[in-house]
This record gives C-alpha cells, sequence and structure tokens, in this order.
C-alpha cells in the first residue's frame, strides 16, 4: 500500500502555499467537463459540492436524509475554533496547531494540521459572509468563548447550535447551486458501493430509499463526506443511521483505513435510563466551565438525594485529582475519571445504572440563578424534557457516551485516499485529530476541507489523471450493482426471528463498549475478536427483514449498515489489540503510568495503522505511516 | 419499575404507499414514563417484527430536536402535546397509563405522503433554492469583524434562523400555508446587511415558489406559531409580507 503523504516540502507555515502554487490547474472552460460526485451534505460535504459548483465543475451530491440540510453536522452545540485571536489572548495559528496536535495526543501528521489552523480563520469570514448569526459582543463583534480546557478563547459559537447555524450556511450556498443547475442533489439516496476503473475511483453504486432502485452513477473523481462510525457502539451521540458503509466499502476496494481504533467518548452526556434506549444526548462541554463533578465519597450514600449528603461527604474527583485543571480536564481525561467513579461502587443511579453529578449549586450560589439560566437555558430545558429532573434545583446526571471517531480512511496532504480519485473528507477522514479530538475543531475541519482543502486538490487529480470517459455501462458498475443486489436480497432471505436492532446492541453494547470502549485490554479485545464473528454468523442465520427491496424498507436499510459494522468492529478491535500503548481516547489498561494516567509509546507507536482489506475471512494487513514531529515537541500530556 | 408501566392504546395512521388509501389502524402496547415517544414506538415495531407484521414507517435521525426530520400529528397536534418540543424530544411522561394516542403524519397537498407517517418535504428545499441565501461564493470574504453587527440584531436573527425546516407549521395551518418557514429565512437574512443586497428579489423568488410547490395562502390564523418547535415569532409573516410588498412597489429587481 502506497502511503506516500505526499507533504509539501519547506517550512511548515509555507507548506501550503507552496503546494497551492505547485497544484496542477484545471482551466476555467475545461472544468465544465468534469464530474464530481459528493457523497455527504454535512459541513463537508455541503461545503465542498457547492464550491466545486461555483469553480464550474458539475456536482452529484448525495445524502440518506430527505434533505441536505439534516445531516447529523446539524447536530454540532459548543462552537467552531478559529486562530483569529479577536480577544487579544495570545492566540496565534501556530498555537492552535500546537494545541491541536498535543490535544490529539501526538498521533496526527503535523502538515495537515498547520494547513487546518491556517484556514481556520478564512472559514469564520467565509461563514459571517453568508449570513451565519454567530454570538456577539454588543460593540458589534464577533464574540469567543473559551472550550474544551483551550487556555485562550478561541471558540466562535451560535448559542448552543453551532453546527446548525454553520450547517444551514452550506447548506444555503449548496441550494444555490443546485437553484442554479449546478449541482444535481440526490437526497433519500443512499451509497452502497465504490466503483473503480483501472484502479481509480469512477463512480458509485446507490440505492434509492423510496422506490429501491439500485443505480450506477459515473464521474471522474468521488468526494466522500459520509461523517463517523460512532454507531459501531449501537449507543451514541450520532443521528440514529450514522453508519460506515460508505467508507468501509471504499476500504473493501482498497483504501486503506488508518487508525479505526481511535475514537471519542464524550464526558458529559445523559445517562442510559434503559433497554429500550435508542441513542445519547450530549450535553455540551461548556457545562463544565460552571459544573462541578462529584460522587459520594461513600459507597453507602449514593442512594440518598443529593441535598442530604454534604459537601465534605462528597467526593469532586475531578478537582481532587487535577488541581491544575480541576473540572476542565480534556474529555479523555473526564470520561475515564467518570468510569472510575462508576467501577469504584459509587454510580449515582440504581438498577446496574452508571452516572456521576455534574452540580450548579455553587455557581448558582456565586453567581445568582439567572446568570446561569442566560448561560445554559437552552441545555438546562434540554435536560429537564429528557430525564424529567430540574437540574436548577438538583444536580444533573451524567455519564460518558461515544461521540466522535478520529480513525477514518487514510488520506495523504491532497485528501485523497489510496484509491487515486477517492478523496475524503470531515470525520469520514483520520487525518487531523490523532488519537483525541479537541472540542470545536471538527467543525473546523468538516468546513476546512470542504470549502478551502478540496477545491484545490481535486483540480490537481483531475488535471494530471487523465483517466478519460467512462460510463456506467462498463462491467464494473454492473458487477458493482449485481453485487449490492445480492446483499439486499441476501438479507431479506434469511427469514431468521431476530430483528436488526437486537444484533446491533449486542455488538455495540456487549461486545463494542464492554470490550473496546473506553478502557481496552488485551483479553478483552482477544474476546470481542472471537465473539464478533460469531455474532455475524448468527446474523446471517437469525435475522429477520420484513418487506421487500423494491420499496421504503427502513429495516433492509438498517440490516444492510449493521452488516458492515458487524464487519468493520473486528478491524477496530484489532487496531486497538496492535496499539500497545495508550494515547488519547485509546486507554489499554496495560499501559498506565503508577497513577493511572494513559502511557504513550512513542518509540514503538508513533504511527498511523493503516489497514488494508486482503478479502473476507483473511486478516487485513497493517501498514504504516510514521509519524515525525519536526515543530511539537513529543511531551507527556500533564493536566495535574 | 413495574408500577410505572403504561398500558396505551394507539392508532396510527397506516399507509402503504403515495397512491394507496391509508387508514388508522389500533395498536395496544406498554410504556413507561422515561422513555421517549420514538421509544415507545421502536418498542411496538419491535413486537410487529416479531409478530411479522409490517413495522411502522416514521421519519427521524437526531433525535434531539434539532434535525427537524421526525414529523407526526400526534392527537391532533404536530409534534404532540408538549410547546417548543419536537416529537423525538417528547417523553412518555406527557402521557398517562391508560391513554388512547391518535398518530398521524403531516398533511398538506406540498407534502405528499410516501409511507406511514413519512413525508416528502423536498418542496422545502426548492424555495430555498429559489432564493434562501446569500449569493458569496466560498473565498474572497472580508474579515469577519470588518462588519460589525449589534448583538440584539444577531440574537433576532438567530431567533429566525433556529428554523429546523420540520414542516409543523405547515402541518398546523389549515390552508397548509408555508408562510411562516419562509418569512422565518427572510427575516433572518434581512437582519444582516450582507442581505440587503438581494432582499426584493429573495422575496419575490421564495413566495413564487412557495406558490408553485401548491402551500396555501396565509389567513392569519396562528396556528403555525403556535406549533412551532422552535418557537419561530409569528412576526416572521409581517417581515415577509412587508418585504414582499415593497419589493412588488419598487418593480422587483434588486
Ligand atoms: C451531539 C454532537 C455535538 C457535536 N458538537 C460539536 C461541536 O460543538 N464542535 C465541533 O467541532 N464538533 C462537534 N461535533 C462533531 C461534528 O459535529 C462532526 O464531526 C461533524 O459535523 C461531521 O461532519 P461531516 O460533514 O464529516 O459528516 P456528517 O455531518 O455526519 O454528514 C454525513 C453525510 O453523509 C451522508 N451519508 C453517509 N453515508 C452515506 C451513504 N452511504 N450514502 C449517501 N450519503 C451518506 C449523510 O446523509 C450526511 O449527509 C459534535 C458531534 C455530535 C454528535
Ligand atoms: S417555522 Fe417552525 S414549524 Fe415551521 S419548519 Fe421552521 S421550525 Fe418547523
Ligand atoms: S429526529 Fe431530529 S428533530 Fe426529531
Amino acid at each position: 500500500m502506497d502511503l506516500n503523504a505526499r507533504i509539501p516540502s519547506g517550512p511548515i507555515s509555507e507548506k501550503w502555499d507552496k503546494h497551492r502554487f505547485d497544484l496542477k490547474l484545471v482551466n476555467p472552460a475545461n472544468k465544465r467537463k468534469f464530474k464530481v460526485i459528493v457523497v455527504g451534505s454535512g459541513l463537508a460535504g455541503a461545503s465542498a459540492a457547492a464550491t466545486l459548483a461555483e469553480l464550474g465543475y458539475h456536482v452529484d451530491c448525495f445524502c440518506f436524509q430527505d434533505s441536505p440540510r439534516r445531516a447529523h453536522s446539524i447536530a454540532a452545540q459548543g462552537g467552531i475554533n478559529a486562530a483569529k485571536n479577536y480577544p487579544n489572548d495570545g492566540d496565534s495559528v501556530y498555537r492552535l496547531f500546537y494545541d491541536t496536535v498535543k490535544g490529539g495526543d501526538y498521533r496526527a501528521r503535523e502538515a495537515n494540521v498547520y494547513r487546518l489552523a491556517q484556514i481556520s480563520n478564512q472559514i469564520i469570514d467565509q461563514c459571517a459572509s453568508q449570513g451565519v448569526p454567530f454570538a456577539r459582543e454588543y460593540g458589534g463583534q464577533l464574540a469567543n468563548r473559551s472550550f474544551g480546557g483551550a487556555q485562550v478563547s478561541r471558540t466562535f459559537y451560535a448559542r448552543g447550535q453551532t453546527g446548525q447555524q454553520l450547517l444551514l450556511g452550506a447548506y444555503s450556498a449548496l441550494e444555490r447551486m443546485i437553484g442554479a443547475k449546478k449541482v444535481k442533489m440526490h437526497p433519500r439516496t443512499e451509497m452502497l458501493d465504490l466503483v473503480l476503473v483501472n484502479g481509480h475511483a469512477r463512480g458509485i453504486v446507490t440505492r434509492n430509499l423510496i422506490t429501491g432502485t439500485i443505480e450506477s452513477h459515473s464521474a471522474d473523481a468521488v468526494v466522500l463526506a459520509t461523517g463517523g462510525y460512532g454507531n459501531v457502539f449501537y449507543l451514541s451521540t450520532n443521528a440514529m443511521a450514522s453508519n460506515v458503509t460508505a467508507a468501509y466499502r471504499c476500504y473493501k476496494r482498497g483504501a486503506g483505513f488508518a487508525n479505526p481504533c481511535f475514537t471519542q467518548i464524550h464526558p458529559t452526556c445523559i445517562p442510559v435510563s434503559g433497554d429500550y434506549q435508542s441513542k445519547l444526548t450530549l450535553m455540551s462541554e461548556s457545562l463544565r466551565n460552571d459544573g462541578r463533578v462529584w460522587v459520594p465519597k461513600d459507597k453507602a450514600d449514593c442512594r440518598k438525594a443529593p441535598k442530604d449528603i454534604p459537601p465534605s461527604a462528597r467526593d469532586y474527583y475531578l478537582e481532587r485529582k487535577y488541581p491544575a485543571f480541576g473540572n476542565l480536564v480534556p474529555r479523555d481525561v473526564a470520561s475515564r475519571a467518570a468510569k472510575e467513579a462508576v467501577d469504584s461502587g459509587r454510580s449515582v443511579l440504581d438498577q446496574g445504572r452508571s452516572a456521576v453529578y455534574l452540580d450548579f449549586e455553587t455557581a448558582i450560589a456565586r453567581d445568582g440563578k439567572d446568570a446561569i439560566a442566560d448561560r445554559y437555558g437552552n441545555l438546562f430545558d434540554m435536560y429537564e424534557r429528557i430525564s424529567g429532573e430540574n437540574p436548577y434545583t438538583t444536580p444533573m446526571r451524567i455519564y460518558p457516551a461515544v461521540h466522535y471517531t478520529m480513525g477514518g480512511l487514510w488520506v495523504d496532504y491532497n485528501l485523497m485516499s489510496t484509491i487515486p480519485g477517492l478523496h475524503v473528507l470531515g470525520e469520514a477522514n483520520f487525518s487531523d485529530h490523532g488519537a483525541n479530538r479537541l472540542g470545536a475543531s471538527a467543525l473546523m475541519q468538516g468546513l476546512a476541507d470542504g470549502y478551502f482543502v478540496i477545491p484545490y486538490t481535486i483540480g490537481n487529480y483531475l488535471a494530471t489523471a487523465k483517466q478519460g470517459d467512462v460510463n456506467t455501462d462498463h462491467p464494473a458498475f454492473k458487477d458493482a450493482e449485481k453485487a449490492a443486489q445480492d446483499k439486499l436480497k441476501r438479507l431479506l432471505n434469511v427469514g431468521g426471528d431476530k430483528s436488526v436492532d437486537y444484533f446491533h446492541r449486542k455488538l455495540g453494547v456487549d461486545i463494542m463498549w464492554e470490550h473496546c470502549g473506553m478502557a481496552r485490554d488485551k483479553q478483552g479485545l482477544e474476546k470481542a475478536l472471537q465473539m464478533i464473528p460469531e455474532l455475524r454468523e448468527r446474523f446471517w442465520r437469525e435475522i429477520r427483514v420484513p418487506g421487500s427491496s423494491s420499496e421504503v424498507n427502513l429495516w433492509l436499510e438498517k440490516a444492510n449498515r449493521v452488516a458492515d459494522f458487524l464487519e468493520f468492529g473486528e478491524i477496530m478491535c484489532l487496531d486497538a489489540l496492535n496499539r500497545e500503548e495508550s494515547a488519547g481516547g485509546h486507554f489499554r489498561l496495560e499501559h498506565q503510568t503508577a497513577d493511572g494516567e494513559a502511557k504513550r509509546d512513542d518509540e514503538n507507536y508513533a504511527y498511523g495503522a493503516v489497514w488494508e482489506y486482503k478479502g473476507d475471512g483473511v486478516a487485513p494487513a497493517l501498514n504504516k505511516e510514521p509519524y515525525t514531529f519536526e515543530y511539537v515537541k513529543l511531551a507527556t500530556r500533564n493536566y495535574a | 419499575m413495574s408500577d410505572e408501566t403504561m398500558r396505551i392504546t394507539l392508532h396510527v395512521w397506516r399507509q402503504k404507499g403515495p397512491n394507496d388509501r391509508g387508514s388508522l389502524q389500533s395498536y395496544k402496547t406498554e410504556a413507561n414514563p422515561h422513555m421517549s415517544f420514538l421509544e415507545m414506538l421502536d418498542v411496538l415495531n419491535e413486537q410487529l417484527l416479531s409478530k411479522n407484521e409490517d413495522p411502522i414507517a416514521f421519519d427521524h435521525d437526531c433525535r434531539e430536536g434539532i434535525c427537524g426530520m421526525c414529523s407526526m400529528v400526534i392527537n391532533g397536534r404536530p409534534h404532540g402535546p408538549r410547546n417548543a418540543t419536537t416529537t423525538c424530544q417528547l417523553h412518555m411522561r406527557s402521557f398517562k397509563d391508560g391513554d388512547e394516542i391518535y398518530i398521524e403524519p403531516w398533511q398538506a397537498k406540498a407534502f405528499p405522503i410516501i409511507k406511514d407517517l413519512m413525508v416528502d418535504r423536498s418542496a422545502f428545499d426548492r424555495v430555498i433554492a429559489s432564493g434562501g441565501y446569500i449569493s458569496v461564493g466560498t473565498g474572497g470574504a472580508p474579515d469577519a469583524n470588518a462588519i460589525p453587527i449589534g448583538k440584539k440584531q444577531a440574537d433576532e436573527a438567530f431567533d429566525y434562523a433556529a428554523c429546523i425546516g420540520c414542516g409543523a407549521c405547515v402541518a398546523a395551518c389549515p390552508n397548509a400555508s408555508a408562510m411562516l418557514f419562509v418569512g422565518a429565512k427572510v427575516a433572518h437574512l434581512s437582519k444582516f446587511p450582507q442581505g440587503q443586497v438581494e432582499r426584493k428579489g429573495r422575496a419575490l423568488n421564495m413566495v413564487a415558489a412557495m406558490d408553485t410547490e401548491g402551500f396555501g395562502a396565509c389567513t392569519n390564523h396562528g396556528e403555525c406559531a403556535s406549533a412551532c418547535p422552535k418557537e419561530i415569532p409569528l412576526e416572521a409573516i409581517m417581515v415577509l409580507n412587508r418585504e414582499y410588498a415593497r419589493a412588488q412597489l419598487s418593480g422587483g429587481e434588486d
């Protein structure tokens, strides 16, 4: 597998500029001769589709929701980072770069991260000019806040709905191009496979989710922006239909999958309340600016009402363990500490359910209820709607949940995968966040990739690939269509007696969360690697999918996605087993310091682990992209 | 927990496809107050699946009240009984043991039924494509702080921009008018200096597209705003009417 990252030479601050000069251009008149497929309409996909169309390319854009505006990016709450340094508190491109590499526990590629930090400022300008209603100061300037433990205020936000507003901005740009007939939008259409001709990505096979029709679409290049795979855990903060199918199908066609075990567990989510639970809801990280996390010191107090537990009997464990950062330690650290507290028998929920308190009593006493309502009112309301409890008078109960996947398809500096012509953007690629993503950096990355990177780099590919015309009559399309159809047929024909959710839950909750979740060890991972194939085998014997493939069939859609999760989970566990170190969100119990902190092994694991498909039933091959750090000094993260 | 069990009778609109005749069908199920409304339906669907019956199709995705995908008329009210709450955010504690609950799809000419509770809302996208944007291409935007915008103005713009495009306003309106949805977008953009340039064309084109899509006229019932889960203010419609009148009077083109 060719893992040449094509990082431009020269000093890091000049690489992107130099690269843009070196890239081949497609002249304006020729752009309209090229067609680009964009799969996904989230921040990454919508921004890419709109921008490519503005440049003159023909764009076909796909999403499985009924409208591009509903992509999962819409749910992002907290904010988007940029190195504007408007508050004059010492931020810079270099600092944002440095923080992102360090926050990712030194498992990301320096050159890509630096470019991301450089572009961050343009994103804010672009979005503001589209009419995104960012929060403002009274003087009319944009407001910033500090987020996720950053020591500068670099986060731009739009109340607690930043993702929504940024996505609606990108969506409006996309709709403008749809209206101008420069983009053809295919909503409620799911990509089932990637089609290669002469080793280049030349199109996709899709299913129309209304009619069930399987169709082929050819193009000169394919851009994948299909989001993350957190739903492999069944319960996560992702939307219900988020899935790995598009990326996994590309993997099976030869795209390397990098660092699949790097998943982020967000510390502040509403806990699981029962077996019927279908998803988990995030409570913004910003709550930790004022909320204090605790559990009772004594197990025996756990069933008491919190108000009956005096402060002296409470264990504010983050403040105790990390006096410098207290409740603001990074996500991975806060999540593990919550697990530790619960594992010590001090969960504040009964019936084997897990939770810790997030308490605003001190903040309300200090700043008054109104001030707190002003800051977090909408979040408090949301909590109340879901839990039925009033967080102004009783502490919230929270617990970590799967939130984001740093791993993804491997891409080079041009965001091209190991398959020529297949480009991957947003959460679906692996490029910028290493082993742990900082808060407010995913929105930045999605928009950087879509608005400001791919429009340049894809031109270079199109100008140099010279692959000639291909249409959907090509046998490669027919074969892929048939394979997709056969798989659906197989699913419908099993005729067992178990539902798809039964298997999804077993995979996600009983195997992945249990053995490849917040803490992992060799024994558990090996067990998971034994359990997954067994469960997969049962799936193909015992599932029942109702209806047919030539109609709306939500259960068939789901079964097809879960079938891929059942294969993909294995690669995650393999990756977690291979990585004999702890880094960011990947915590191996065998690799920790005396006081329970993550212990990296830079000598042996400072590389991106890129998995290569070798056939069904055959172990994938491991390829390595070594990470070299020229600018950021490798150091142990220390938040104590 | 068993003492919390709620026995519920559901009357659900079932319709195989756009051209089939639908009808209400009744189901008995059990729930508990901590479940979300959609989780209650998930549980019912699992039961239907195990009996080899066709599960109920409904749209949903984020289940956090933000994507705008869920859409059901519950006991005659779009998104159900709780103010400012989408169907996916509704919990069974809003109901009680023994309740009968009616669940129907959005009903509007511009939103044809696809199956059961799923409808086609692509008309909304086409209305946005007709002018619900500021025409700035990527690149070349001035520094974001170059154009100061007062906090009050930005907050007001946000109030309108919060629309999730769910269509409850249309479903609630006796005329199936989309004025609140369109008004929200026009009002949002009209609050910004950047939005001024295309002001007239935007109002004219979006209203024309709304008519073409088959949405009805507004006769000031106000049902839309009271059904809106994001509490988009009724003033959105006033802003739209004003912008439209102004554009017509001054001859349309910007
Ligand atoms: C609750 C929550 C809060 C968050 N808050 C923040 C925050 O405050 N700040 C921050 O920076 N990040 C945040 N994140 C992370 C961030 O929102 C996501 O990482 C980011 O939005 C992903 O964008 P995307 O464009 O890559 O993918 P998505 O927005 O997930 O879009 C994926 C698109 O691909 C389409 N798609 C997928 N598969 C297929 C297929 N097979 N066929 C056709 N179409 C397909 C979907 O329809 C969709 O259009 C949050 C995440 C969650 C879950
Ligand atoms: S105005 Fe309200 S009800 Fe209408 S689409 Fe927007 S959010 Fe939904
Ligand atoms: S499912 Fe997203 S708003 Fe209800």
